[in-house]
């Protein structure tokens, strides 16, 4: 019986590459045939280094397998907004539609350095902001499971990369669920790690207070080997928190069965109005298996979703105003032609390069950061987001995880939120509370939505940097569910 | 969700935005940015029933203070690595538009 190689999850490849069962360029190549195979349909990705990946494999099967690289030879994709020397790096937008980084991300390299084999960069919402990869200045990404659907963001090309077996993993950001949500809409698992755990050293800032890098992958198993790999001090980041390295992948191989003595937060008011009955009943279902498995429910109370989501706003677009504004035609990027002064300079290459998202929300920034609103907007927001972090951190006092859906809906029809960003702003109610917190989330699928059929997330949410809590429970729940299989891309 | 009610953003405000922002906005712009701030900024409004009086503002989740490299000049990057992705091919300098 022939082996399909992408159908494999990280960890069974990873052991039949340490093996020498399967080459790096047998993983490599079966990857760039799933990729040329899918790509039409989904548009995952936004630059395929097929000649790079097949040099770097031939090289390591030369070499031979490394016990010390836990990703020897695994094929993976990364987000276009981290920095990969000599490969091109646009973070979606025509502002950098020729940028190629002379230098790699701390992420890249960390996974360059276990082994990993780069094949290419996923698709994104320009700069990462936005919910479902239509925001991609070169093309939307769609939903493996359901080519009609969005595939989430902006995170959208990584999430559905894994999802169709194109890597066996991939790295996202995540400033207000963007690797969670994605995760969610593709049914795959996806981790936003505690802020300070994982350098953003070559990450292409959207809002620097907030941003984080994780993986998407499709166990969790999976992802506790590629936050193994990633997390870590990076003296380059003064936010990179300095603590030792963990082991998490022994740390969820030794979780056992059961829940037994595990406490999980539920804030009933999450699962109330504004959340879609499917939605619902899929997440219910999962926190009665964990009950069933020995973990214990508890209520606890939070924060309204929409004064969080007020904050986080203000906060993304103020932080993006000011990280943007570097963007000027001058040193790298895109440069208008025929302009006469210095002004014009800027104006014009910055109106010709970034996408209409992109504006609204470095206009939304400037005001709320201008003389006059500064008070009213600014400070209220980051005042109240105090507030928010003192109830999450409170609330996790009584408990080891809590549990929230991932998105109020399942994956929602291309083009449907194209005239109102409000509306698709509101769909990152659940999310964006982890981000204003520094706190650590994990989107794990529980299951189909009984009328889209699409896949719904459950996410955990844990107490700073304990990772390690979140990824037991959602491995030990994970092997409990029964599972959502694959997505059937037509091809 | 609830929100506050819808307010004006005029396309006069919409301009001035633009112009903090050094950006430029079409008309066609300008009017769908000035009913769509209107919602947004609506929807930020909802702070205003947050009693933050004497509340510190949080900044950043930071668990520990930031630590700030030693003030040393060094020389991590060559000439050729910076002006690489230069938007006018030079291999001394980043040239602008001349303007006098």
């Amino acid at each position: 019986m022939t082996v399909d190689i992408c159908s494999m999850t990280l960890t069974e490849a990873a052991t039949a590459l340490q093996k020498r069962e399967l080459t790096a360029r047998a993983a490599v190549r079966a990857c760039l045939d799933r990729i040329a195979a899918t790509e039409p349909a989904i548009g995952a990705l936004l630059h395929v280094d097929a000649d790079g990946a097949l040099a770097r494999a031939e090289e390591l099967d030369a070499q031979g397998p490394r016990a010390d690289q836990p990703l020897w030879g695994v094929p993976v994709t990364v987000k276009d907004a981290l920095s990969t020397k000599g490969i091109p790096t646009t973070a979606a937008s025509r502002i950098l539609e020729n940028f190629v980084p002379f230098y790699d991300a701390f992420v890249v390299d960390r996974l360059r350095k276990a082994g990993a084999i780069l094949l290419g960069k996923a698709n994104m919402d320009e700069f990462a902001m936005g919910s479902s990869t239509e925001n991609s200045a070169f093309k939307p990404t769609r939903n493996p499971w359901n080519t009609g659907r969005v595939p989430g963001g902006s995170s959208g090309g990584s999430a559905a990369s894994v999802a169709a077996g194109q890597c066996f993993a991939s790295l996202g950001s995540d400033t207000g669920g963007s690797i969670r949500q994605p995760a969610a809409f593709c049914g795959c698992v996806g981790l936003k790690p505690t802020y300070g755990r994982v350098s953003r050293y070559g990450l292409f800032a959207f809002a620097s207070s907030l941003d984080q890098v994780g993986p998407l992958t499709r166990t969790v198993e999976d992802c506790a080997r590629v936050l193994t790999v990633i997390a870590g001090h990076d003296p380059r980041d003064t936010t990179s928190e300095p603590r030792p390295d963990e082991d998490f992948t022994t740390a969820v191989r030794v979780a056992g069965t059961r829940l037994a003595g595990v406490r999980l937060g539920v804030p009933r008011d999450f699962f109330g109005e504004g959340l879609a009955g499917e939605v619902r009943d899929a997440c219910e279902a999962a926190l009665e298996r964990a009950r069933e498995l020995g973990a214990e429910l508890v209520d606890v109370q939070l924060p309204p979703t929409d004064i969080a989501s007020a904050t986080y706003y203000i906060i993304a677009m103020a932080e993006a105003s000011s990280n943007l504004a570097r963007y000027d035609g001058v040193r790298y990027g895109r440069r208008a032609p025929d302009v006469h002064t210095l002004d014009e300079l800027y104006v014009e290459s910055r109106s010709q390069g970034f996408g209409e998202e992109v504006k609204r929300r470095i206009m939304l920034g400037s005001y709320v950061l201008s003389s006059g609103y500064y008070d009213a907007y600014f400070r209220k927001a980051a005042q109240t987001r105090r507030l928010i972090r003192d109830a999450w951190c409170a609330a996790l006092e009584g408990c080891d995880a809590i549990c929230t859906p991932v998105a109020p809906v399942t994956a929602w029809p291309l083009g449907s939120h194209a005239t109102n960003p409000l509306q698709a702003y509101l769909m990152d109610a659940y999310t964006i509370p982890v981000n204003l917190a520094g706190l650590p989330g994990l989107s794990l699928p529980v299951g189909l939505g009984s009328e889209s059929r699409m896949p719904v997330g459950l996410q955990f949410i844990g107490k700073a940097f304990d990772e390690g809590t979140l990824l037991r429970v959602g491995h030990v729940l994970e092997q409990a569910l029964p599972g959502i299989g694959s997505p059937r891309i037509p091809v | 969700m609830t929100q506050e009610q819808p307010r004006r953003v005029s396309r006069e405000e919409v301009r001035h935005m633009a112009e903090l922002s050094r950006l430029a906005v079409t008309e066609e712009e300008e009017r769908l940015f000035s009913r769509q701030f209107g919602d947004i900024l609506a929807h930020m409004d909802l702070l205003s029933r947050v009693d933050t009086q004497g509340v510190e503002p949080l900044y950043s989740p930071l668990a520990h203070a930031a630590a700030t490299r030693a003030d040393e000049a060094l020389r991590v990057r060559t000439r050729a690595e910076v002006l690489a992705n230069s938007p006018e091919p030079n291999t001394e300098y980043f040239v602008v538009p001349r303007i006098v």
